[in-house]
């Protein structure tokens, strides 16, 4: 991983995606890309979900939003006047959206032109996928070189990821072009052990066994989400929680780092239960 | 983190309260002028750049805005990249543009 870096210069296009909504796509590429940045590691998350606009909130810039990803694809801004450099973090920056266009507003053409800009300059390029498979979803994807195809171990959610992973390995370029294809990892978001042992909850082997690709990580279900989404702080750069560890987690493992995987929450008997032991 | 385990509480409270302060903001710029504003300042920055330059000599992207919103007020920060002398001198001397680019990098 290391030597791909020393060859190439160029920054890595991640996608977060899903399919379906309201799974945490936004939570996740502001968590991983503040993650990869808090490493030290030049990142840049980009919003596709244009009309949608959210990123900006939950990374807490709403306020900075000047010039957006689609007044730089028209050429009526500047890359660099449309990104946002992060406050708590030298090394993150964030392109917004535009909250007025619609997904018509981007073409493929100009789509490529902003990520060749920002691979000359960042190492990681974070693209923020809208719901949904049409336009905005599909430009997200198409110059990806990895996938994070965020899921809740939840019927709908693990039926659109495996269509989002079946036109990750179609209708990408690296698909296109015969060659090395985008490599593809689930993250399981909102995973509930307690609804797990009731029998309630699908497990992380269930969903990992339906979609056949690698685990990236496995985010609890935490009330740090909505707290860190109240105040536009990235989950890990709030104050420590089950949700942040999690994400720290996956961050190590998309830098190549071999790290166990934690299943948040588990097993551990309160104190009631402690106090009895397992005695039934 | 604090000594009282208690003290937590009031602080997810708050959290709450953010997140609609936020949103006030935010949805009153929206609903209001805010939605046009992305439309104008391509043609703001556009407009300011051909005025400075009936008076002076300025790259393309000399000219830089960045808004600031806040509670109560709302900045527009204009800043515009003056040449420097020794730009001006080479400028002049031969006014060949990538020659004053690279001076302008430095």
């Amino acid at each position: 991983m290391t030597q791909l870096k020393d060859d190439s210069p160029l920054g890595k296009v991640i996608v977060i995606t899903s399919g379906k909504g309201g799974v945490g796509k936004t939570t996740s590429a502001a968590a991983i890309s503040a993650g990869l940045a808090k490493r030290g590691h030049k990142t840049v998350v980009i919003d596709f979900d244009v009309g949608l606009r959210n990123l900006d909130m939950i990374m807490g810039c709403e306020r900075r939003v000047v010039f957006d990803f689609i007044n730089v694809i028209q050429g009526d801004a500047r890359l660099k006047q449309a990104l946002i450099k992060d406050k708590r973090v030298e090394t993150l920056s964030i392109l917004p959206t535009s909250q007025t266009r619609d997904k018509d507003a981007l073409t493929q053409e100009g789509v490529e032109k902003v990520l060749d800009e920002l691979r000359q300059e960042f190492d990681y390029i974070i693209c923020d996928s809208p719901a949904g498979i049409e336009r905005g979803a599909q430009l997200a994807m198409f110059f990806a070189d990895e996938a994070v195809v965020v899921t809740n171990p939840e019927v709908s959610s693990v039926r659109d990821s495996d269509r989002v992973l079946g036109l990750l390995s179609s209708k990408t370029r690296r698909a296109e072009s015969d060659g090395e294809p985008v490599k593809a990892q689930v993250l399981l978001t909102r995973h509930d052990q307690s609804r797990i042992d009731k029998g309630e909850m699908m497990t992380v082997e269930d969903v990992l066994e339906l979609l056949a690709v690698p685990l990236i990580g496995i985010v609890p279900e935490s009330t740090a989400v909505l707290r860190a989404s109240n105040t536009g702080m990235p989950v890990v750069l709030d104050e420590p929680s089950s949700a942040s560890a999690a994400y720290d987690d996956a961050v190590s493992r998309l830098l190549g780092e071999d790290i166990p995987m934690r299943i948040p929450g588990e097993k551990r008997p309160g104190f009631i239960g402690r106090l009895f032991g397992r005695s039934a | 983190m604090s000594l009282f385990g208690f003290s937590l509480k009031p602080r997810r409270a708050k959290s709450a309260q953010t997140a609609k302060d936020r949103l006030q903001i935010l949805l009153a710029h929206e609903r209001g002028s805010g939605s046009a504003q992305a439309d104008y300042l391509p043609d703001l920055q556009r407009d300011i750049l051909a005025v400075i330059r009936k008076y002076m000599q300025i790259e393309e992207d000399g000219v830089d805005i960045r808004m600031e919103r806040n509670d109560d007020i709302s900045s527009l920060e204009i800043n515009i990249e003056m040449p420097s002398d020794s730009e001006k001198a080479a400028k002049s001397a031969k006014s060949a543009k990538p020659a004053a680019k690279s001076a302008a990098r430095k």
